[in-house]
C-alpha cells in the first residue's frame, strides 16, 4: 500500500515504533549467536576441530571432546525418525483417505494434544513407565537370544539409547503427522479420481499418487521432525542414561548434546569446562539450523510445485 | 483368470488399509497411556496441601509445590510483560510495512530462533544475566523464556494480520482514518482473536518449558519474592523429584506433572475456544 502521510507525523512515528521492535527481535537473534560464539572461543582455541572427533570427556584433566554427545544425539534422533516416520505417514494416510469424516477432527485434536505435553512430562513417563516396559519386554529377551549382535549387546540397565529413541519418536510424531497430512492434501483430486476410474484400488491409487507427489514433502516433514529431535532436552536427559561414551549397542546408556548441557552446566567449574559446554551448544545450534533450513527449502519447493499444479 | 487377480489386489488393499489403521492407533495410543498414568499416579497425591504447602524434606510426609506454582506464574508473567508488546509490534511491522531486506532479515531471525533448542536459550540467559549478576534469578529465567516466546508470537501475529483482507484496510483509509489508527483499531482488532490464540499457545508452551530454567531460575525450596533471586517453578520441581532416588518424591513428581499438564491444557483449550468463537 502506498503511504500518503500528508505530513502525518503520527503515522511516521507508529511505523518507526513498530520498526524499532522489529529491530529488537533481529538484535536478540544476533545477540544469541554472538554470545554463544564468544563464550565458546576458549574451547575453540584449546581444542580446535579435534573437539568434534575426540571421545574423552574429563573435567578433572580439562580434556573435552564432543564425540560421544554428537554420536548420541544423532543415533537417538535417527532412531526416533525410523520409528516415527512410517507411523506418522501411515496415520496421515488413514486419517486423510480412509477415516470417516467425523473422525478427522478428534484425531487431529488428539495429535495436537500430544504436541502440547511438556517435555519434562514425557521424561517422567519415560523413566517410570516406558523404560521398565522396554527393558523387560524388549531389551532383556532380545539380548538373551541376539546379544551377539553388537547393536543388541547387554548388559541391560533400562535407560538407553533405545529408550531415548522411542520416547523421542512419540514426541515428534505430531509434527511429522501434521505436515504429512498437509502434503497429502496437496494432491489434486482429479488425479486420484483418474486412477480410481481406471479400476485401481484405493491402495494402488495411493501408491501411484504418493510416489509421484508426496515423497519430497514427506522427506521435508521427516527433516522437520529430525530438527525437533536433535534439540530435545529434558525427555532425553531423563531416559538416555547419561554415560559419555559412544557405544554401538542401542541397549546401553548413551548421552546427548542437549543432555550434557542440561546436566553439567551448573557444575561446570573453570572457563574451559563451561566454554566446552557452550561450544556443544553452538554445534547443536548449527546442526538444528541447517536441518530446519533444509526442511523449509524442501517444503517451500513442494508448495511451489503444488501451486503450479504439476 | 481376472477373478483371482482381483482377489489378490483386494487382499493387498485390505491389508494396507489395516496397516494404516494400526499406524493411526499406535500414534494416538501414547497419549492415552500418558494421561492414564498421570491421572492414576498423580491423582493419588493430589491433595489440597500439594497446592498450598512448601516442599518438605525427604521422608517427611506431606508438603507441596505451592512455591513452584507461584514461581511458574510469576516467571511467565514477567516473560509476557515485555514479550507480548515486542512480538506483536514486530508482527505488525512485518505484516503492514515489512517489504524490504530488513523485514526479510527479521523474518529469518524469528524463524531461526523458533528452531533453536530451548536448552540453548538457557545458556543465553545464563551468560547474559547469571554470570554478570553472579547469581541465578527469576530475571534470567524470564529472559530465556522470552527468547522462545517472542519469535513464535511474531510469526503468528504476522500471519494473522495477513489474513485480514486488504479491502478492510482500504475501506478504513478511504474513510479518512489515519493509517496508524486504522492499523490498530481496524486491522489488529480484526485479527485479534487469532493473535490472542497465538499468544496463549506460546504461553502454554513456556509454562511447560524446563530446560531454559535449569541454570537461570534454578529452582528454590522456599518462597521467594525477590526477582533477582533463584525461583521455583513446577517443571523444575517435576524434574528434580523425578530423577531423585526417593519413592515419596517420585509420587510428588507425578502430582506436579498433573498440575503442570492441567495448567498447560486449560490455556490450550482457552486458545481453542477463542479461535472457534471467531468463526
Amino acid at each position: 500500500m502506498a503511504r500518503k502521510t500528508g505530513g502525518n507525523i503520527k503515522d511516521l512515528l507508529f511505523e518507526r515504533a513498530t520498526g524499532a521492535f522489529a529491530f529488537l527481535v533481529l538484535f536478540l537473534a544476533v545477540l544469541l549467536f554472538a554470545v554463544l560464539l564468544r563464550e565458546s572461543i576458549p574451547a575453540l582455541r584449546k581444542f580446535g576441530a579435534s573437539f568434534l572427533v575426540t571421545g574423552t570427556w574429563d573435567p578433572v584433566l580439562e580434556k573435552f571432546g564432543a564425540l560421544p554427545f554428537i554420536y548420541g544425539t544423532l543415533v537417538s534422533s535417527f532412531l526416533a525418525i525410523l520409528i516415527a516416520v512410517p507411523l506418522s505417514v501411515g496415520a496421515a494416510i488413514f486419517i486423510n483417505e480412509f477415516a470417516p469424516p467425523w473422525m478427522k477432527t478428534p484425531v487431529s485434536f488428539l495429535a495436537e494434544l500430544l504436541a502440547a505435553i511438556p517435555s519434562v512430562i514425557y521424561g517422567l513417563w519415560g523413566i517410570f513407565v516406558l523404560v521398565p516396559v522396554l527393558r523387560d519386554v524388549l531389551m532383556k529377551p532380545v539380548t538373551k537370544y541376539l546379544g551377539w549382535i553388537p547393536l543388541f549387546k547387554g548388559p541391560v540397565y533400562g535407560p538407553s539409547m533405545l529408550a531415548a529413541g522411542v520416547l523421542l519418536s512419540i514426541m515428534i510424531i505430531p509434527f511429522i503427522l501434521s505436515v504429512s497430512r498437509e502434503v497429502l492434501a496437496t494432491v489434486p483430486q482429479r488425479q486420484k479420481e483418474a486412477v480410481l476410474s481406471l479400476g485401481g484400488t484405493r491402495w494402488e491409487m495411493l501408491r501411484i499418487v504418493i510416489g509421484q507427489h508426496c515423497i519430497p514433502g514427506i522427506f521435508g516433514a521427516t527433516i522437520l521432525g529430525l530438527g525437533r529431535a536433535l534439540g530435545e532436552t529434558m525427555a532425553v536427559t531423563m531416559v538416555i542414561g547419561n554415560r559419555p561414551e559412544a557405544i554401538l549397542s542401542l541397549f546401553q546408556p548413551g548421552y546427548s548434546m542437549a543432555a550434557v548441557i542440561a546436566n553439567e552446566f551448573t557444575e561446570a567449574v573453570g572457563d574451559v569446562y563451561l566454554s566446552s559446554l557452550v561450544l556443544i551448544g553452538l554445534i547443536l545450534f548449527a546442526m538444528t539450523l541447517a536441518v530446519n533450513l533444509a526442511a523449509k527449502w524442501i517444503l517451500t519447493k513442494m508448495v511451489a510445485r503444488a501451486s503450479r499444479g504439476i | 483368470m481376472p477373478g483371482t487377480i482381483s482377489f489378490r489386489r483386494k487382499a493387498v488393499d485390505r491389508t494396507m488399509k489395516a496397516l494404516f489403521c494400526l499406524a493411526a492407533i499406535l500414534v494416538i495410543l501414547p497419549l492415552f497411556l500418558i494421561f492414564f498414568d498421570l491421572l492414576i499416579k498423580g491423582g493419588k497425591e493430589l491433595k489440597l496441601t500439594l497446592l498450598i504447602d512448601l516442599p518438605h524434606p525427604v521422608g517427611e510426609p506431606g508438603g507441596g509445590i505451592a512455591n513452584g506454582i507461584v514461581g511458574t506464574l510469576v516467571i511467565t508473567l514477567m516473560t509476557m510483560l515485555w514479550s507480548v508488546p515486542t512480538a506483536v509490534m514486530c508482527g505488525i511491522y512485518l505484516a503492514e510495512y515489512g517489504k524490504g531486506k530488513f523485514a526479510s532479515a527479521v523474518r529469518f531471525a524469528a524463524d531461526t530462533m523458533t528452531g533453536v533448542p530451548s536448552i540453548i536459550m538457557g545458556i543465553f540467559g545464563y551468560i547474559l544475566l547469571v554470570l554478570p549478576m553472579k547469581r541465578f534469578s527469576a530475571w534470567a529465567g524470564a529472559t530465556a523464556l522470552s527468547m522462545i516466546f517472542i519469535p513464535v508470537v511474531v510469526r503468528t501475529t504476522e500471519e494473522m494480520l495477513r489474513t485480514v483482507p486488504t479491502t478492510v484496510r482500504e475501506a478504513a483509509l478511504a474513510l479518512g482514518i489515519a493509517r496508524w489508527k486504522a492499523t490498530l483499531r481496524i486491522t489488529v482488532r480484526t485479527a485479534w482473536p487469532g493473535i490472542l490464540t497465538g499468544i496463549l499457545l506460546a504461553m502454554a508452551r513456556i509454562i511447560g518449558e524446563t530446560a531454559p530454567l535449569l541454570f537461570t531460575a534454578l529452582g528454590n525450596q522456599f518462597w521467594q519474592s525477590h526477582l533477582d533471586q533463584p525461583m521455583a517453578a513446577v517443571p523444575l520441581q517435576v524434574f528434580t523429584y523425578a530423577i531423585s532416588p526417593y519413592e515419596d518424591w517420585h509420587d510428588k513428581a507425578w502430582a506436579g506433572a498433573l498440575v503442570l499438564i492441567a495448567m498447560v491444557l486449560v490455556i490450550n483449550i482457552a486458545a481453542r475456544v477463542i479461535t472457534r468463537q471467531k468463526r
